[in-house]
């Protein structure tokens, strides 16, 4: 899922220091698995909001939405009937939910979270980066681990020099990819993939080539 | 507010009581170690940290949200941290948001005796 984090409440008061009557909305999409753009988290904030600008004497009026999902027409459609009665809209969904929303709306929408990475719940409270989208999938050959993402150099031959006893140079807290790599490949009894030659990995289907579309014209009609 | 546990009560519950004009916030829970529901007092505790620490950076102060912890035969107890924190509350006077209230009604009052 995409994972995010909250914006300091500093920044938020500075974003909606022009506004005195807002939409708050969530997402129940990715963002509430991540416990940062969900119902709970809308609900929160604009208590926060509302009592930071009531102390410093310049209250704001918050309407409350939580929406299936804001990266689809129809659940921004929601918002349709009372959007105009509002300043701006204040989304804590991913950077693609506020986008979407600022497409279908012509007023200011305002990014709540930091959007972060593609990613994983390894425990309750930890998120772990998993995927960078690069869009020419290797998993199949690297045992189900990612070179791209968890290689922090997203080498692509083993691991680097900076790899010493299964830990990254860049973090100790980071494991060396390429040794979890290997290590699952020993375990899969695939070690041959790592001695194979394989084709140079095609980049054009990653951030190289500008914003990316998919079309299935199967669908689009 | 009742609840069966501390373990029920978020942190938006929390907030909304200063926005409906408290200007302290007890949370009374079982003592560590003792709660039925295994960890809810625990969680109620982290969340009240939290929310502690936001009441900090908005302003009102961390003083205005305390956890206590009592078991449900000690009455007297109970008694005895209410009294003690309503006087700790009393001593800080009430929350900002409260004073700017007050102002604002005091103000629309006299606007209205002067009309």
């Amino acid at each position: 899922m995409i994972m995010g984090t909250g914006k300091p409440l500093d920044e938020l008061l500075s974003m909606l220091e022009p506004y005195n009557k807002i939409i708050l909305s969530g997402c129940y999409g990715c963002v509430t698995v991540c416990r940062v753009g969900g119902e709970k988290e809308v609900q929160l904030l604009a208590s926060t909001i509302r009592l930071a600008r009531e102390t410093k004497g310049e209250p704001i009026e918050i309407k409350e939405v939580t929406l299936e999902r804001q990266c689809d027409k129809e659940y921004l459609e929601a918002m349709r009937s009372y959007i105009g009665d509002y300043q701006a809209v204040l989304s804590i969904a991913c950077g693609a939910g506020v986008q979407f929303t600022a497409e279908k709306y012509n007023l200011p929408i305002l990014p709540g979270i930091n959007t972060d990475f593609i990613g994983v719940t390894e425990k309750q409270g930890v998120w772990a980066e998993r995927c960078q989208a690069c869009g020419d999938c290797v998993l199949h050959l690297t045992g189900g681990i990612c070179p791209v993402t968890r290689c922090s150099k997203s080498i692509f031959h083993g691991p680097c020099g900076g790899s010493s006893k299964g830990v990254c140079e860049v973090n100790k807290d980071i494991e060396c990819g390429w040794q979890l790599i290997i290590d699952r490949l020993k375990m899969l009894d695939q070690m041959e993939n790592y001695t194979k030659l394989h084709e140079m990995k095609r980049w054009k289907f990653s951030r190289d080539g500008g914003p990316r579309k998919i079309v299935r014209e199967d669908m689009t009609e | 507010m009742i609840v069966p546990c501390t373990g029920r009560v978020d942190e938006v519950m929390m907030l909304r009581a200063f926005e409906k004009g408290a200007d302290g916030v007890m949370v009374v829970g079982c003592l560590e170690g003792d709660c039925h529901y295994e960890k809810g007092n625990l969680r109620a505790k982290a969340r009240v940290t939290r929310m502690a620490a936001l009441l900090d950076i908005i302003g009102l102060g961390s003083f205005r949200l305390r956890m206590f912890n009592l078991s449900a035969g000690e009455g007297s107890k109970f008694a005895q941290f209410v009294n003690e924190y309503s006087l700790e509350i009393a001593e800080h006077g009430p929350c900002p948001i409260n004073v700017l209230r007050s102002n604002k009604s005091a103000s629309l009052e006299n606007i209205k005796r002067e009309e």
